[in-house]
């Protein structure tokens, strides 16, 4: 009836495993009674929940990354206190919780943090950027978003009801494997991973779609938005790439469901597949994730640089070659497997190569600050800060992409500082770039700036304290994921990156206390024209928020900088001399159904509790077809709807017919 | 513009995105499918003491499948033609044609991995087999997605007639059985025939 | 003052870091080749940082005096400058790459006057098991050999995949069941160095650490000798009681080994094999 699951599965083993899990379930419960206290029920599900336009549904997915930032952070804490303190002791973990602790760190801030965190961004910006009225498949974009957040609800299940994976946040068999471990964790891991994976493939399509179909009329591929560049190139990396992880989560499971042989030790299995497998997909998801940092970056600098962005030619031509070559150095992520040298030296070189785009876009962005009138927005912040300590990974990075060295640095705490040092400078502080740049277009109302820059000297210093120290540590030879050690000489460097941890965590208090005194001071920095930073990008001339159908009248592009253009010209917040009726999709329960009813079926999959996973696999299989089979999901706007809208913004305004 | 040519350029436009949209997503499929076929290829040999293809594969039952799945592909192609003149008794009978003929072609299947399983050469058997069992068992399963979608969509042309979205249905389906259709060829030629010959 | 001497105690600790001072020509090599990189990419690195800043600074808005044009955007010849001189750093490391992969490839043999000692090693959980065919004799958790001497070792796992690491020596290499890696090792002089296994592998991972001793001649002699006297002999029964989980464990020593013990190993995993295992390498 309950498959293996029993009442063993609660975290009543340790103080520090049951208080995990009274957080996560308090929190949930907090949540709840908020809501319910507000008598905001109603209104979340039909305004919020079921909603199918794009600027709620990415609304919804940054908040999910600060949330998973939040507890993926957490664990990071964790680890970084525990590794000070654990010389010659099992420091303050119970045995093997941080063995969890690594897995989750890593599974939440890529899966759960980032790529929601970017799939939200895109999701509001750029079908303002393109000027069309919502991405191409609005339900499938519901869709994806409540796919990823049931895996991130799995992961969140882990906590209170059984144990998360201790293979890491890459899985390795045959230790993820059955015989090594038959427990829940690696399960959790598997279908988190896949559920959210569908999530991401679709939305990969979605943009893709929507970016080469649903242009403004005059708005050229070469007129793009270097986001929307860098949000087409990332999409179409995704839908190329998760298959890959699909095939190797899905044969990790199937081993240890049905006892298969794909990455056993015996019977034919062969466990150099696995690392192949996920790292055709792992290599392109980090770029799926730097790209449209990137792009970010390519427009806060032209807007706080007050200038033209330098080079967009070459960085359209960088962005896509780096799309392409990333598909060409997995194997750099395993060296030591032990591949002969031609096949070694082979990836290593296309490493290299692939570091050529990325510096030319450095340079175009310092050659956008040359001679411009910078000013420092938190975002602009961000971006220096980004440019001044990227180039220190990236250099890192070429240092472990030459295979022979890669024999003294892999898996040491050099490799952790080398991609922490890629992803927090690179991705990281791109997407709080863009979440200070943009907030206001999507909520009417600007982030308060103090509490930004605040925030953003906590990372930086923050950042450096905790992971030069990693670096030096990878010199003297100490591995990645240990629990405890026996060299004294490496305490003192754990306990730097620890207290660099710490300014971190202010950090992070930094961005809560922004938001908290941004919400309180909303009235007095309302953003009343749309445009609050002189802007030169078509989502600027929407009003802040923008309405459900975003423009009234679709604009005609005739420039590389629309905006800027019609702001120049004059014809900026001209009001149109007529409206249509405008269709809108209807908004819909299925998304948030499936969704459900996937996470069940994952936790049902987990435990073995085989009707429970078949019911959902079926109610999810009837919701679908219900819905595709559905050919009134619009509604329509009047024209005179429309006018109304309009017009009370042009009152806002101030402008004249 | 009129509203009515407004309308159906509009239509035009989504169908347009949905068949690009549906084409992306049959090349993640083909990703996967290609990934299947690698680590088919890799592990043809690890047979781990067991059998091996030449062993297992009956050369007759494959080309009984494939001729199943072509042909079967041949009348949801009248299907298709039939659904451009309007006519939608003939749409509805190709469909069932090809559902019989894709059921068939599952039945078949599922029949040679019974065998299998029965003689001890299952998929935890081996690495071998368990490449054999998932690549041609993943084709199998999106088989039966497909004819589940037949079935739907012939309530759909019976309930709603040839409409605009029903046609554009039909369109993305064809696309996928014929997609299925390649990857079979695939498979025959890669797994089926080298095992035998 | 606290910083300064914090900063020069961690100097001085660095000095000695594994891979600042390897104690064999492998990593010497391997550390040179960073050194090598590491100065190249300054001429990328130290640019970038500095002029990032000082633009920072002299563009700021509220420095007037700098000349400011907005709609400056193309140059034909910085354009190319900056897709050139990437993609020339590019091509002298890649020659670098090439070189240096196929001189220091783990499989190939250091070329020596003297023969290689052969060791084959078996990653446990949680322990290394070192087993000397030449000798007879095999050790848990010491690989000894005698400086100067090549050390040819023949790596396979018996449990999950493992990476065999000696950071002073000579980088690592992955263990894994059913298969054999290789490598090879030496040491300059006579010393003790950590090797350890740096990939996870269960909850004794962190205590999976083993000594690394290079000795003079004379003293690898006595060594032998003292590992033929141990009481225990490693054979079917008491391998598969050592290779049950367990950490820490001890050095210890086995007075003789069962012939073709280490093959016997590997082939347990591949015996059902029609076709040879899928190795990296022979």
């Amino acid at each position: 009836m309950f498959g293996r699951l029993t009442i063993e599965a609660l975290p009543l083993y340790s103080a520090i495993a049951a208080g995990g899990a009274a957080v996560t379930v308090g929190g949930a419960l907090l949540v709840a009674i908020v809501i319910t206290w507000l008598g905001a029920w109603r209104y979340l599900w039909t305004d919020w929940l079921t909603s199918v336009d794009h600027k709620r549904i990415g609304i919804m997915y940054i908040v999910l990354a600060l949330i998973m930032l939040l507890r993926g952070f957490v664990d990071a804490i964790m680890m970084r206190a525990q590794q000070a303190m654990a010389l010659d002791s099992g420091g303050y973990l119970p045995p093997e919780h941080f063995d969890q602790i690594f897995s989750s760190h890593g599974t939440i801030m890529i899966f759960f943090m980032a790529m929601p965190f970017m799939t939200g961004l895109i999701n509001i910006i750029v079908p303002l950027q393109i000027g069309t009225r919502d991405v191409a498949f609005p339900f499938l974009n519901s869709l994806s978003l409540w796919l990823t957040a049931s895996g991130a609800g799995l992961v969140m299940v882990s906590l209170v009801i059984g144990k998360f994976s201790t293979a890491g946040w890459t899985g390795y068999p045959p230790y993820s494997g059955a015989e090594a471990n038959p427990g829940v964790g690696v399960d959790y891991w598997i279908w988190a991973i896949l559920i959210s994976g569908v999530g991401s493939t679709l939305s990969g399509i979605n943009f893709v779609v929507t970016i080469l179909k649903r242009r403004a009329p005059g708005m050229t591929l070469m007129r793009m938005t270097p986001f929307t560049w860098t949000a087409l190139c990332s999409s179409v990396l995704m839908i190329f790439a998760f298959p890959a992880l699909t095939v190797a989560c899905a044969l990790l499971a199937l081993d240890r469901l049905f006892g298969m042989h794909f990455f056993t030790n015996a019977h034919g299995g062969n466990m150099m597949n696995y690392p192949n497998l996920f790292w055709i997909w792992g290599h392109p998801e980090v770029y799926i994730l730097i790209l449209p940092a990137f792009g970010i970056f390519s427009e806060v600098v032209a807007t706080f640089a007050r200038k033209r962005l330098f080079g967009y030619e070459s960085l359209v031509y960088a962005t896509a070659s780096i799309a392409i070559l990333s598909f060409t150095v997995w194997l750099h992520h395993f060296f030591t497997m032990g591949s002969s040298p031609n096949v070694n030296a082979f990836f290593g070189i296309t490493t290299m190569i692939i570091a050529v785009p990325t510096g030319v876009k450095v340079f175009n962005w310092l050659l956008t600050m040359y001679r411009g009138r910078i000013d420092f927005h938190p975002s602009m912040a961000w971006t220096v800060g980004f440019m001044v300590t990227f180039v220190i990974g990236g250099m890192t990075g070429v240092l472990l992409a030459i295979p022979s060295a890669d024999f003294l640095m892999h898996n040491t705490t050099f490799l952790v500082a080398h991609f922490h040092n890629m992803i927090i400078p690179g991705v990281l502080f791109g997407y709080l770039a863009g979440y200070m740049y943009w907030f206001p277009k999507a909520f009417g109302f600007a982030l308060d700036r103090k509490w930004g820059l605040a925030s953003f000297w906590c990372w930086m210093i923050g950042f450096y304290l905790a992971f030069m120290p990693l670096y030096l540590l990878g010199f003297k030879g100490m591995p990645r994921r240990m629990e405890q050690y026996n060299d004294p000489s490496w305490q003192p460097y754990l306990m730097v990156a620890a207290a660099g941890a710490a300014v971190v965590l202010l950090g992070i208090a930094c961005l809560a206390i922004q938001l908290i005194v941004s919400i309180r001071d909303r009235r007095k920095t309302a953003d009343v024209t749309g445009d609050p930073f002189d802007g030169r990008t078509l989502e600027w001339a929407t009003a802040s928020p923008p309405p459900a159908y975003n423009f009234a009248v679709l604009p005609e592009v005739g420039d590389r900088e629309p905006f800027l253009d019609m702001k120049e010209r004059g014809t900026a917040y001209r009001r149109p001399t007529a409206y249509e009726d405008i269709h809108l999709p209807k908004n819909s329960p299925v998304g948030v159904i499936v969704g459900l009813m996937a996470g069940v079926m994952g936790f049902a999959l987990i435990w073995y509790i085989w009707w429970l996973a078949a019911v959902c696999g079926l109610v999810m299989w009837i919701a679908l077809i219900a819905r595709s089979s559905d050919d009134d999901a619009e509604f329509r706007l009047s024209a005179a709807e429309v006018k109304q809208i309009e017009d009370a913004r042009y009152r806002r305004i101030g402008s004249r017919a | 513009m009129s509203i009515a040519t407004a309308h159906e350029s509009e239509a035009a436009a989504t169908h347009e995105q949905r068949a690009l949209g549906f084409w992306l997503y049959l090349m993640s499929d083909a990703v996967i499918f290609a990934l299947l076929f690698a680590t088919y290829v890799i592990m043809v040999n690890n047979t781990a003491g067991g059998p091996a293809g030449r062993d297992l594969f009956d050369l007759r039952n494959a080309g009984i499948e494939t001729a199943l799945l072509l042909v079967s592909s041949t009348t949801f192609g009248f299907a298709s033609l039939a659904s451009k003149t309007g006519n939608r008794g003939a749409v509805i009978a190709w469909l069932v044609v090809t559902f019989v003929l894709g059921a068939g072609f599952v039945f078949l299947e599922l029949r040679e991995f019974a065998g299998m399983i029965a003689a001890g050469a299952g998929p935890d058997r081996s690495g071998f087999l368990s490449a054999f069992f998932t690549l041609v068992g993943t084709h199998g399963l999106h088989v039966s997605m497909g004819l589940a979608w037949i079935v739907v969509l012939c309530g759909q042309v019976m309930l709603k007639g040839l409409s605009v979205p029903v046609v554009s249905r039909l369109f993305r389906l064809g696309l996928f059985w014929h997609f299925l259709d390649i990857a079979w060829v695939g498979i025959f030629s890669i797994v089926y025939l080298p095992g035998l010959l | 003052m606290g910083v300064g001497t914090a900063l020069l105690a961690g100097a001085c600790d660095l000095r000695q870091a594994a891979v600042i001072d390897p104690k064999g020509p492998i990593a010497l090599a391997q550390r040179d080749l960073l050194f090598d990189a590491f100065v190249v990419m300054m001429v990328v690195v130290v640019p970038v940082i500095i002029l990032t800043l000082a633009f920072a600074w002299r563009y700021r808005r509220t420095n007037t005096s700098a000349t400011y044009a907005p709609k400056w955007a193309e140059s034909v010849r910085l354009d190319t400058f900056v897709w050139i001189v990437p993609a020339l750093i590019v091509v002298a490391v890649a020659v670098l790459v090439w070189r240096s992969t196929h001189k220091l490839d783990p499989y190939r043999p250091i070329a020596s006057s003297v023969p290689p000692l052969e060791v084959q090693v078996v990653a446990q959980d949680w322990k290394w098991l070192f087993i000397y065919p030449e000798q007879g004799v095999a050790a848990v958790n010491q690989l000894a050999f005698p400086n100067g001497r090549p050390v040819s070792l023949r790596i396979t796992s018996d449990t999950v995949m493992n990476s065999f690491y000696v950071p002073q020596l000579a980088g690592q290499i992955y263990a894994m069941a059913g298969m054999q890696t290789r490598l090879q090792l030496l040491a300059d002089q006579p010393g003790k160095f950590v090797g350890r296994n740096s990939m996870y592998s269960g909850g004794g991972f962190s205590d999976q650490h083993f000594e690394v001793v290079s000795l003079t001649p004379g003293e690898f002699d006595a060594w032998v000798a003292k590992a033929k006297q141990a009481p225990a002999k490693l054979d079917a029964a008491s391998y598969a009681a050592l290779a049950a989980k367990s950490r820490r464990n001890p050095i210890a020593f086995y007075s003789a080994v069962e012939p073709k013990l280490f093959d016997s190993i590997i082939a347990k995993y591949t015996h059902d094999h029609a076709a040879p295992a899928a190795a990296p390498r022979r």
